[in-house]
């Protein structure tokens, strides 16, 4: 490698300037000449047959071109929207899906029929016009409720709501059970959290007929994900359609999955024959906006009196919603991350998706792992409460500390230090003075709490083998495309897509290292399907660095070998002896002789080659991991409850995170606040509410869905351990997710131990003051 | 999401205004700051034939004191509220309540009389007005503010009546308010409101009910001279606060008993 001066380097977000001064070029940006307005009209039933659809009055409207139905989409759009195996391939029932509602709705917010119009206001208007006559249907809404096979169904005439059930067994459960001295219950409640990204989604659509060309402007961590399964339904071949993703406010994991109106947008310009463009409102967001969570755990933990911790039984009940999301599954995940940094003797894990009527869930922030962490967490903080240990002290007695490791599902932890993670945080809060400052608290009728969350999470997605079988046939690899033009400029083309996570910078520092050129010499591309590798498989599960950054490095190294060879056989020199440095390539022995990075890039495009090389000097490189890589660290948090109000104050947040090499300190200090901040507000603030009765969405806007603000937040404290992954040749593992997985357990953990002399057992999420109340009542009430 | 259509006119002055919303009828609105009105626009909860715009009149922006009452106009904001030196002397927990409305866009854009006629339960500056009887001066005479919050969003206010000004009586002494909220910039869960005047406390409570509400019980008890502790647990008698996702009806009740409480002893500390 070449020598190292960018990777590593803290180096301001080179996006940024133009993100924060407003030139970013966002989908909404873009209205082609001629873009009509598709306002979607739907469903206020959470579950209903539809008996009529009467549009005259709103098609009558002056400003309308069309209103559009189910009926008129089938002639542009087939097949049913994909649904993955993602972790779990034996699903028992997956409900077909048509991106707009036939002749039954299951979700409040469903599509039953769009309106084009010239103008916002005119589709708006039209959009209330249209009468549509329900019969509504008795509504699923709760998951645990929808199991009770005497109860209704999520779609009428469906056997029963199970979408799977599976359990996956590790180790010797029976015999850890049959060993135990104390068996520990809990049951740990993950509501529904909508992912409110700044920017909602946009859809802008133009069809050319006569180049039978279909472009779609829209918001995805993954374009090619997205032509690939829109091309599908519009039976257009993917050359034909090109899907862009410049600037994206965000995804969260909610712009993963293919949308309704993903599909109704290109199929209305075509059927209209005009651009359309759709903007999603917040409270269309807060509806139709896959949502992330939505479980209930049930978990046993057999151990020791010494606290050793023996086997687990854990029971995720997933409530899927109306339809399985496309990536839904995924979720499962927590199960195989249940046994999070701990040996067991064995682990047994039971996984039910449910269907409800309900938008459906899919990947938010973490996906799966923040759930397992927060079970494993929760667990092991029960048993040092039972037993009357130290919660560190359990957690360091049952620690994995020798790497590779491989947990009871089989899964291959790369490399490690959970107790050099522990220490540090510990040291950094002086866990033993906060210890004794709690007892004073105590004692005057303070309550502080100290809680710990050490993870370990999986990421990096991921090895061909078992990620091609998850989504249905394309391997989770990662190609990348370095072009270098005879002027030298470096053109690099990406499949992941950045949406925040800062890859213009990162990808350059590696890029610039490797090639030996200044990072500003380097420009990177993402987000056009026309441009670069035949596939790119996106940005999700914290994979860009450690899959994608290798792609870019190996496409890299390949254009950097070339150059070698050339400078050789201008330099007169053996291969051998030509040795790359701070851009300059260097006969051995003789530094006086050497040539630049632009002299070669130059000489590359000219006549005097070595025999048989081809002019040019650019490359294509796709990476397969040979793992997933680990990330882990230990986070603590220290809260103090107001017992008169039940109000929680974040004291300290501190973070010790391991995320292997560092390409840029700065980045992931950003992403690690980021996720901090929404596992806190999972821990405190956020929950998506449906009427328990009615099945109505009541947190339609940001004024019901409490998304704190930089007031309710904590500076976290975050500091770093470096254990490098043997997976990749960077040494690297994924940032983006670590913090909301730690997060949301090392808060409620600290309020749990804050209130345990008042007698709290558990806290479920969010810890509202009202909550909280209501629980002290009930504990106070003699 | 964006209104219906609308039609609308901007006033020059208040008789015009009112000439206006008398010709208009009852489907038109008064738009001030616009920062209640526009939101419930825009979510198509309201939809007014017409607004009149009175943000432009002259004169409705003005604080002074006259005599021992401290005058306010309609149009005066948030942020003017809070800065007014004025305001600070004459009743300070004014000034300090105004500092807390929403965030900084809501305190640059919505008024003290656009907040007064909203009448919305979770409004800070009723709670104020009520605890500290105001006077409520429209176009069309006077409504004492005892009178003026009658029901939620309702008020005696006729289609074509604006208000002037609000009337408050002169108040430096101990005070405080205590304003319940999950995030800086959101309305109060509950708002407890603690004045003393004329050697008495004024006890007034923000989002315990339809209205605002005036803690009596707690007043009288604090009158009998028992201790701060003792009056603030008769803070919620009478109440029957909503339930909502943001508290229950309970809490709001446990909550009107302990910030009262807090209110009092930070006032007199
Ligand atoms: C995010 C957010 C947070 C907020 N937080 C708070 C808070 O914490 N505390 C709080 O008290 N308020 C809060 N508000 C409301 C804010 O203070 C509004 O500005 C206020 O309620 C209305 O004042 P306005 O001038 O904007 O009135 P408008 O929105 O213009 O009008 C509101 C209503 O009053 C009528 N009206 C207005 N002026 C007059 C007049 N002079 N005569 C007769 N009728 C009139 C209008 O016709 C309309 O019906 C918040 C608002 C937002 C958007």
């Amino acid at each position: 490698m070449a020598v190292t001066q960018l990777i590593g380097a803290r180096i301001q977000r080179r996006e940024d300037p133009r993100l924060v001064t407003g030139h970013g070029r966002f989908t909404d940006d873009r209205s082609p000449r001629g873009c009509c307005v598709l306002q979607v009209v739907r469903s206020p039933h959470p579950h209903a047959r539809i008996r009529s659809i009467d549009t005259a009055r709103a098609a009558a409207h002056p400003d309308v071109l069309r209103v559009l139905t189910a009926a008129d989409f089938r002639s542009v759009l087939h097949g049913a929207m994909p649904v993955t195996p993602s972790f779990v391939a034996e699903k028992r029932q997956v409900p077909e899906r048509f991106p707009i509602a036939t002749e039954e709705v299951v979700y409040q917010g469903e599509p039953v029929a769009v309106v084009v119009a010239r103008d916002r206001a005119a589709a708006v208007d039209a959009a209330e016009w249209v009468v549509v006559d329900y019969e509504p249907l008795p509504a699923v809404v709760d998951p645990i409720a929808a199991l009770d096979p005497a109860g209704p169904r999520a779609h009428a005439g469906a056997p029963d709501n199970v979408c799977w059930d599976v359990t996956y067994t590790g180790g010797d459960v029976a015999g850890a059970f049959a060993d135990a001295e104390l068996v520990v219950h809990g049951r740990i409640v993950q509501q529904r959290l909508a992912p409110t990204p700044i920017e909602g989604r946009v859809v802008v659509a133009e069809h050319d007929p006569y180049d039978e060309r279909m472009t779609i402007w829209l918001g995805s961590q993954n374009p090619h994900f997205i032509r690939l399964f829109v091309s599908q339904a519009l039976q257009m071949a993917e050359t034909q359609v090109r899907v862009v993703s410049r600037d994206v406010g965000g995804g969260f994991g909610s712009k993963i999955s293919p949308y309704p109106e993903d599909y109704l947008v290109p199929a209305a310009a075509k059927l209209v024959g005009r651009p359309v463009k759709w903007v999603e409102t917040r409270t269309e967001a807060m509806a139709g906006t896959t949502h992330g969570r939505g479980q209930v755990f049930e978990a046993d933990v057999a151990v020791r009196r010494d606290g050793t911790l023996l086997g687990m039984r854990l029971t995720q009940t997933l409530d899927v919603g109306a339809y399985c999301g496309t990536f839904g599954a995924f979720q499962a995940v927590a199960v195989y991350m249940a046994p999070g940094a701990y040996r067991w003797r064995g682990v047994e894990g039971r996984t039910i998706g449910v269907l409800t009527n309900r938008v459906p869930t899919d990947p938010y922030r973490g996906a799966g792992r923040p759930e397992g962490t927060h079970l494993v967490e929760r667990m092991v903080d029960l048993v040092a409460r039972e037993l009357g240990m130290d919660q560190a002290e359990v957690r360091r007695r049952n620690f994995v500390t020798a790497f590779p490791f491989t947990n009871p599902f089989g899964f291959v932890y790369d490399s490690g230090n959970y107790h050099g993670s522990l220490d540090l945080a510990l040291a950094a809060v002086d866990y033993p003075s906060l210890r004794r400052r709690q007892a004073e608290g105590r004692a005057a009728g303070r309550y502080l709490g100290i809680g710990l969350s050490t993870y370990v999470e999986i990421c990096g997605f991921g090895p061909s083998a078992p990620t091609a079988g998850a989504t249905g046939g394309i391997a989770l690899v990662e190609g990348a495309q370095v072009r270098v033009f005879p002027t030298g400029s470096v053109a690099v083309y990406v499949g992941t897509h950045a949406h925040g996570q800062g890859h213009d910078t990162t990808f350059a520092q590696i890029v610039a290292d490797t090639l030996g050129v200044p990072m500003e010499q380097v420009e990177l591309h993402h987000g056009d399907t026309d441009e670069g590798t035949g596939f790119g498989y996106g940005t999700y599960g914290s994979r860009s660095l450690s899959v994608g950054g290798m792609a870019v490095r190996g496409a890299s190294l390949l254009v950097r070998e070339k150059a070698r060879r050339l400078a050789a056989h201008l330099l007169e020199a053996a291969e051998a002896d030509v040795l790359v440095e701070r851009g300059r390539f260097a006969v051995r022995g003789s530094p006086a002789s050497s040539r630049s990075f632009q002299e070669v890039a130059l000489a590359a495009y000219g006549a005097n080659l070595p025999s048989g090389m081809e002019q040019g000097l650019e490359a294509v490189h796709y990476f397969d991991p040979a793992n997933f890589v680990w990330p882990f660290g230990a986070h603590v948090c220290v809260v103090e409850v107001d017992p008169d109000t039940g109000q929680v104050t974040i004291e300290r947040y501190v973070a010790v995170d391991d995320c292997g090499t560092v390409i840029n300190p700065m980045i992931v200090e950003g992403q690690v606040q980021g996720g901090i901040a929404q596992g806190i507000a999972q821990a405190l603030f956020e929950e998506v509410v449906y009427d328990p009765d009615s099945g109505q969405l009541r947190t339609g806007t940001l004024l019901d869905y409490l998304v704190p603000t930089m007031s309710e937040l904590p500076v976290p404290e975050c500091s770093r351990q470096v254990t490098p992954s043997p997976t990749n040749e960077l040494g690297v593992k994924g940032v983006g997710e670590a913090g909301t997985i730690a997060a949301s357990v090392a808060v409620i953990n600290a309020i749990c131990d804050a209130l345990q002399p008042l007698g709290i057992r558990h806290v479920d999420m969010p810890a509202s003051p009202d909550r909280l109340w209501q629980q002290l009542q009930e504990v106070r009430r003699p | 999401m964006i209104p219906a259509s609308f039609d609308y006119r901007r006033a020059h002055d208040l008789d015009e205004a009112t000439r206006w919303l008398g010709e208009l009828g009852p489907e038109a609105k008064v738009l001030a700051g616009g920062h209640s009105l526009i939101p419930l626009m825009r979510l198509r909860l309201a939809q007014p034939s017409a607004l009149v715009d009175i943000g432009r009149v002259p004169g409705l922006d003005t604080i002074r004191v006259d005599g021992d009452r401290l005058r306010i106009g309609a149009l005066v904001r948030h942020a003017a509220l809070a800065r007014s030196e004025v305001v600070r002397r004459a009743l300070p927990l004014l000034a300090e309540m105004a500092a807390e409305v929403g965030d900084q866009q809501v305190r640059a854009r919505g008024t003290l009389g656009g907040v007064i006629a909203h009448a919305d339960p979770a409004g800070d500056y009723p709670t104020l007005a009520l605890m500290l009887d105001a006077e409520i001066v429209t176009t069309h005479g006077s409504h004492p503010a005892r009178d003026f919050f009658q029901h939620l969003f309702t008020t005696p206010l006729q289609p074509d009546e604006v208000i002037r000004e609000v009337t408050f009586p002169v108040a430096a002494g101990p005070h405080r308010y205590i304003k319940f909220r999950r995030r800086r910039c959101d309305w109060a869960i509950v708002g407890a409101a603690v004045q003393q005047s004329d050697g008495g406390w004024r006890l007034g409570l923000t989002n315990c009910g339809p209205t605002p509400m005036r803690a009596r019980a707690a007043e009288a008890a604090l009158a009998e001279g028992r201790t701060m502790a003792e009056a603030a647990l008769q803070a919620a008698e009478g109440l029957t606060p909503p339930s909502d996702l943001r508290a229950s009806s309970d809490y709001r009740r446990h909550l009107a008993r302990v910030l009262t409480r807090r209110a009092l002893e930070q006032a007199a500390a």
